[in-house]
């Protein structure tokens, strides 16, 4: 029953959401680390017992959007006051007021820039080839079913045990994820 | 959010999602439309339609490079002709699609996730559409860059940062950008849908790639959310900051009728009272000729009747303090203005205008109406056209009588200025076409989520 080859993980298959949470917190529970569940939408209830707390990215984002309006009030300070100084009439040429519409389109853009390039940066994407797409069966994962995996390399894989502790969660089916 | 679906069909409204759709059920009706192999009859019509004005825009667009802007209307004292009258009025429509996707996103409407998908879509081409009239009305587009945008050039000058004009091209680029960046990553988990069901490789190979290798993992999720979030909260503050900055083009200006600081609010207003007017005319035959009636029901087009009635009140109380300040501030220029609007040459305009955005949609206090999809759809046209009329009467009848007589004028567009309106128009109807034939019109993965199949059952 044991591949020659070494494999990526054992993936399991549920048609419900209410499985997949179930089934995921006892893999959690058990002491699998290396898991990871795929669903075709967002389900927070995974989040939860998969303990995915406090991602990065809303720091991140802040720090985009702090150095977006920075260099946006600088652009303006310095091409207005110190490289391109236009004297009318005897005005300020620091006249900031008539600085912040454009210091608060540039924090958004920083912002927004970051949130989706952090995101997918995060995320590890773009990743085109993925081990769990040699499962034929995952394409569903996009449609109406949900997998969870457990991954070879977590230290209390073994491929026996493993296929029977996914059988005991009572799966549509298992199967091997190969490299 | 489940629940609240659920209160609220027993509670005797129309549902959000007619019973009956399963996960696969929702995925294999939506993805159809993009992965079917016939295209139907209709959407060649439609697409031709609008093709035929890309080439009227294409035809407009080389006479105006050749020749200039003096084939246009435009001249003393009227330079804002409708170059800048159908940007303000493109612009504005744009705002109902980032309405949709950002700030009802955070107040937790539900029903939004049948129409954000098309709705983000119009923002963009509408932006599209609404950018070309400024920088075609600098005359060199190409010469612009240099006070359009700062760049290190040769002549060691920069833009004048002090002018609305300035803020409006960070305002409408930023606008642009973060909409598109909204637009596609709600798309991702879509297009990985795409990948997976087409049978054929090109499709799969250009959806693979713009999925990204998205493949739905909890921990891909968690972030996807996040940032979803976080851009809705962006784009709020953004959408509201557009328009706004828009309104300050006129607003900071000393002209009659401009220099008001109801201005930005009014704008925003009217801006998504023509954004939701749009969605409508849109919404309404796209759901008949693809049969969404069980997706975008009679509870999402009764909802935008109730925007479209707000959003007129809050711009017929906005005509209203016109009148008033025109009264009130005792400045016989203001004056002048408001009566000249009245009763001068463009007063025809100013009348329709009322008669389209404060007295049609009043219909709408009645759910007999909201509830009709002929009145729907009419009360939207008709809003369409008077919020053209709005901003034609803002820009042409503040700038043809200002404060000396000896320098008033009339405007009249040409042939030239109607073959670039038209132009735009086709273009928007094109691109709107592709869209609908090629990226999916409805996101997939929230249609999911909002299936009570999707309610985690309590371990027992």
């Amino acid at each position: 029953m044991k591949p020659r080859t070494p494999i990526y993980g054992l993936m399991a298959e549920f048609d419900n959401p209410t499985d997949l949470v179930a089934a995921t917190q006892r893999v959690h529970g058990y002491g699998y680390k290396k898991i990871d569940a795929y669903s075709p939408y967002p389900i927070e209830d995974l989040h939860e017992v998969m303990e995915l707390h406090g991602t990065k990215l809303p720091l991140l984002v802040l720090c985009g959007g702090i150095l977006g309006g920075l260099g946006g009030y600088l652009l303006q300070y310095w091409t207005s006051v110190v490289d391109y100084p236009i004297p009318i009439g005897g005005r300020p040429l620091h006249s900031w007021p008539s600085f912040i519409p454009i210091t608060f389109e540039t924090t958004v853009l920083g912002a927004a820039l970051t949130a989706v390039l952090g995101m997918l940066a995060l995320n590890g994407l773009p990743m085109p080839y993925h081990p769990v797409f040699n499962v034929s069966r995952f394409a569903l994962a996009s449609r109406d079913r949900f997998f969870l995996c457990i991954e070879a390399s977590d230290p209390k894989f073994d491929y026996d045990a493993t296929w029977h502790f996914l059988e005991s969660l009572k799966p549509k089916t298992i199967s091997e994820v190969p490299h | 959010m489940v629940k609240n679906s659920k209160v609220l069909a027993e509670s005797g409204k129309a549902p959000i999602l007619e019973s009956g759709h399963t996960f696969g059920s929702v995925t294999d009706k939506i993805s159809s439309f993009v992965l079917t192999h016939r295209t139907p009859r209709g959407w060649y019509i439609g697409f031709g339609i609008g093709f035929i004005g890309v080439m009227l825009l294409g035809q407009t667009l080389a006479n105006l490079l050749l020749q200039g802007t003096g084939i246009w209307g435009v001249t003393n004292p009227v330079g804002w002709g409708f170059d800048i009258i159908n940007f303000v009025w493109w612009i504005g429509i744009g705002h109902a699609g980032t309405l949709i996707s950002a700030i009802l996103l955070l107040l937790r409407q539900e029903w939004r996730t049948s129409i954000n998908r098309f709705a983000e879509a119009m923002t963009l081409f509408a932006v599209a559409c609404a950018a070309m009239y400024p920088l075609f009305h600098t005359g060199r587009p190409w010469l612009a860059f240099y006070w359009l945008f700062p760049y290190p050039n040769t002549m060691g000058i920069w833009p004048q940062f002090r002018s609305p004009l300035m803020w409006d091209v960070f305002a409408v680029s930023t606008y642009g950008i973060v909409s598109l960046l909204f637009w596609f990553v709600g798309l991702i988990p879509d297009l990985a849908t795409l990948r997976d069901r087409t049978q054929k490789r090109v499709p799969r190979f250009i959806f693979g790639m713009l999925a990204m290798g998205w493949r739905g993992s909890a921990r891909h999720w968690n972030r996807y959310e996040t940032a979803y979030l976080l851009l809705a909260g962006l784009s709020t503050p953004l959408v509201l900051s557009v328009h706004t900055i828009v309104s300050l083009d006129f607003a900071v200006a000393v002209i009659p009728g401009w220099h008001a600081t109801i201005f930005p609010p009014y704008f925003v207003a009217g801006a998504i009272f023509a954004g939701f007017a749009m969605v409508l005319i849109l919404a309404i035959p796209i759901r008949r000729f693809y049969r969404l009636e069980d997706f975008i029901t009679m509870r999402h087009l009764e909802n935008m009747a109730k925007i479209i009635l707000v959003t007129g009140l809050i711009v017929s109380y906005g005509y209203m303090m016109e009148v008033f300040f025109g009264w009130y501030s005792a400045n016989p220029y203001e004056d002048f203005m408001i009566q000249n609007r009245m009763r001068g040459p463009y007063s025809s305009i100013y009348w329709l205008l009322i008669g389209c955005n404060v007295l049609a949609p009043q219909v709408f206090w009645l759910k007999s109406m909201r509830t009709s999809i002929p009145a729907l759809f009419i009360v939207s046209v008709i809003v369409s056209f008077g919020m053209w009329f709005e901003r034609f009467i803002i820009v042409v009848t503040s700038l043809h009588r200002d404060f000396l007589p000896s320098s008033w004028g009339m405007y009249y567009p040409t042939k030239w200025d109607f073959g670039m309106f038209f132009g735009t128009i086709g273009l928007f109807v094109a691109l709107l076409f592709l869209f609908l034939r090629f990226l999916p019109m409805i996101s997939i993965f929230e249609m999911r989520t909002i299936l009570p199949q999707a309610e985690i059952k309590e371990a027992e």
